[in-house]
């Protein structure tokens, strides 16, 4: 049996200083070499999800746990989150002007290696690294060397995102709506990235509005999260079924 | 100002003193506080100085007594006292053994990657000397003598090059230019002088031998920097190294002289004890700058500010010459309760003169940050150019972000731009760097030497390194 990457159980969160409820008991397993979608409505917890997980400011924990390969997440900061091996592929990446791509990856690498207790990345290995992981993603070599996500188009900009990830190798990746505001060829792009950096070890989990995407990155479960929980969870052909009467007969269902 | 090794200008006080044969009188600081005509006449008779400066500084001391402190800067501080300061100040107080340097010292130039060797000879400490830096520093006195080149103490060069400093001391930066300045022509104790001989290229960063060699430095420096035609020198002062000092007022001159064709490249990085986080204590800098172009010269100036209570600082170009250019490159950081009021002014009075100008402020605490900056086109001033940036970056509700730009223009033919923005310190760009597995600080170190790398790209190589390091240092625990 494959063991368990990512075990959320009965996780309630609010905004915090609003105390407005977000997240309402979820619970949510993700065993290593498997792929899930997180689908739902609009407000539903989504990317709320993501921001918690990942341990951004704003929010509080009010109950339930979330553990990653047998660590308590909600314990650790969010760079230490990260050097644990999660990734958060993010819905509207930051610039970051004046930091080159490369710097900022090198920085970064050698940050987690650190945490490790492993070697600092040598300039030619890391160079090396950069040339065979941008292709993975069609990054053009030229966007490696500027400034972190300044000036990208959306489309690069989430290239980007998965060429960061490919550089990284996280245990756990989260894709929070990495299909929004990308073409088709872009989509194609992105997903067939992801699909190869997929494998055994680790575990992927999208976050998406659309079934769209799912067509290339084809999930082992697809969850429904509504109002804070998740209310249906099924295999692919979930994802079809909700593209075809939405999420209202769910919603409804539960209510 | 700053200079790198302050201790080793301690040392090389006490030498000169031996060489002129007046040890004891200075160790035991016998010149009582306060300022008038004989404390005047004894420091210069006590450098041996010419007539002619004594006069100098007589002149200038009666300029200053007419003068009254500015106001004008958007800075509040207790005025000093200027009858309680000792104007011939002693060598600083060593330490007695590496033990007994602050701790907190210690760890801040272990982050900037100080050896250890430098760490002791910064602080103080009695050491062995390093033979390396020993010959190499002797051996940059050769060849830069083989060229030359002068570069000395201005105390050495009052003796040895009279001739120089008479032509040009006080003729970029006028007696009566302002109160400080004043001060200054009154009471200086030494500071730095160098030539460049007509076409001649400085082959060294003069940085490179500040590091290893000792550099003048002391509340009243004075520095004059004189490249002839054609030449070209690139040179540093200050040093990244925090600086503890007892002397509250700092009030430097700087002059620089570009002859016709020569281009002369300024860079500064000053840390200065800033206060407390109460922000209790901390160095007053006020300092004067300002360098002239002739026909197609070029000024530089590169400054990074991270020190000091109050700055009140402007190093500015008068570009007098055709087709001369003047560039002034900034990165002030305040935090807890520092004041900075910096800037520059870019006076065109030739044709075809260029000017640019790229200030980059951060403030963090309850810091207050001020950029202030005036672009002036003279009448025959055809086909000037100015282009002026004025960045600021806040990292805490708590802090202030000003700016003061004015634009005289009295040429039509003049293109002048000014861009400024204010951003906060994004929360987005913290999270984002700290989910790739950065800490929060190393994040916000990544963000504002991005900020600034315009401005971190034009300090000599080996100083960028350790000034995107205090950048860090200076910030953190900032955000708020």
């Amino acid at each position: 049996m494959s063991k368990i990457l990512i075990d959320i159980k009965n996780l309630h969160a609010e905004i915090e200083d609003e105390g407005k409820k977000i997240l309402k008991g979820l619970n949510l397993t993700v065993k290593a070499g498997e792929v899930h979608a997180i689908m739902g409505p609009n407000g539903a917890g989504k990317s709320t999800l993501a921001s918690v997980v990942s341990g951004k400011d704003g929010y509080e924990v009010t109950e339930g746990s979330v553990e990653m390969d047998g660590k308590d997440l909600l314990e650790l900061d969010p760079d230490e989150r990260a050097k644990e091996g999660l990734f958060l592929a993010f819905q509207y990446p930051v610039e970051i002007p004046g930091v080159s791509n490369i710097n900022f990856l090198r920085t970064a690498i050698n940050e987690i290696k650190e945490y490790r207790g492993e070697e600092a990345v040598s300039a030619k290995d890391f160079m090396s690294m950069v040339r065979e992981k941008s292709k993975l993603v069609e990054l053009d070599s030229k966007l490696a060397s500027r400034a972190v996500n300044e000036g990208f188009s959306g489309g690069e900009k989430k290239r980007n995102e998965i060429f960061q990830m490919a550089m990284l190798e996280p245990k756990v990746a989260i894709l929070d709506e990495t299909d929004s505001g990308l073409d088709i060829d872009a989509l194609r792009i992105v997903a067939a990235g992801v699909n190869k950096l997929r494998n055994e070890n680790n575990a992927v989990i999208v976050i998406t509005h659309y079934q769209r995407l799912l067509d290339y990155i084809v999930p082992d479960f697809v969850h429904v999260l509504a109002d804070g929980k998740i209310v249906k969870t099924g295999d692919k052909s979930l994802a079809l079924e909700l593209e075809e009467k939405g999420y209202d007969w769910l919603t409804t269902e539960n209510a | 100002m700053a200079a790198y090794t302050e201790e080793e200008f301690a040392e090389e006080l006490k030498n000169q003193e031996y060489k002129f044969g007046f040890t004891s009188e200075i160790e035991s600081d016998k010149i009582p506080a306060g300022l008038n005509e004989d404390i005047i006449r004894m420091i210069s008779a006590k450098k041996q100085e010419p007539e002619w400066l004594l006069e100098y500084r007589l002149n200038a001391y009666s300029v200053w007594q007419e003068m009254t402190e500015p106001e004008w800067a958007h800075v509040k501080y207790k005025k000093p006292d200027f009858q309680a300061i000792s104007y011939f100040s002693a060598p600083k107080k060593q330490y007695e053994s590496w033990d007994d340097v602050d701790p907190e010292m210690k760890a801040t130039m272990d982050k900037l990657g100080i050896s250890m060797d430098e760490q002791k000879k910064l602080t103080g400490v009695a050491v062995d000397f390093v033979m390396d830096s020993v010959s190499v520093a002797t051996s940059f006195k050769e060849k830069l003598g083989e060229l030359g080149i002068i570069f000395c103490s201005f105390s050495e060069a009052v003796q040895d090059h009279p001739e120089l400093v008479k032509k040009y001391l006080g003729t970029v930066v006028p007696t009566q230019d302002n109160f400080y300045a004043a001060l200054n022509s009154a009471v200086f104790t030494d500071g730095s002088f160098c030539y460049i001989p007509k076409g001649v290229r400085c082959p060294m960063e003069l940085s490179t031998y500040f590091r290893i060699n000792e550099a003048g430095t002391g509340q009243f420096e004075r520095t004059l920097v004189v490249a002839d035609q054609g030449s070209c020198v690139s040179y540093l002062e200050g040093c990244t190294a925090p600086q503890r000092d007892e002397n509250q007022l700092h009030a430097a001159v700087v002059e620089l002289i570009a002859l016709d064709d020569a281009e002369i490249k300024y860079s500064t990085v000053q840390n200065w004890f800033p206060g407390d986080k109460d922000g209790k204590g901390g160095v007053f800098n006020f300092v004067t700058k300002r360098g002239i172009c002739h026909t197609n010269s070029k000024i530089s100036w590169t400054q990074v500010e991270t020190g000091s209570a109050v700055t009140w600082k402007y190093p500015s170009c008068v570009l007098k010459g055709d087709n001369s250019i003047g560039e002034f490159y900034s990165v002030a950081v305040t935090n807890n309760f520092q004041q900075a009021d910096t800037g520059t002014k870019m006076i065109h009075l030739g044709k075809n003169t260029k000017s640019t100008i790229i200030s980059k402020g951060i403030s963090a605490g309850e810091s207050q940050n001020s950029y202030r900056g005036l672009v002036q086109i003279g009448s025959r001033a055809d086909n000037a150019r100015n282009f002026t940036q004025c960045d600021s970056l806040l990292m805490t509700d708590k802090c202030g972000a000003h700016t003061f730009p004015y634009i005289e223009c009295k040429n039509n033919s003049a293109k002048l731009e000014h861009e400024a923005t204010t951003s906060k310190i994004g929360e987005d760009q913290i999270f984002y760097c700290q989910q790739r597995g950065l800490s929060e600080e190393k994040a916000i170190g990544l963000i504002v030497n991005g900020y600034c790398k315009e401005v971190l790209n034009k300090l000599p190589m080996e100083f960028a390194v350790e000034a995107q390091k205090l950048l860090a240092i200076s910030l953190e625990n900032s955000v708020g």
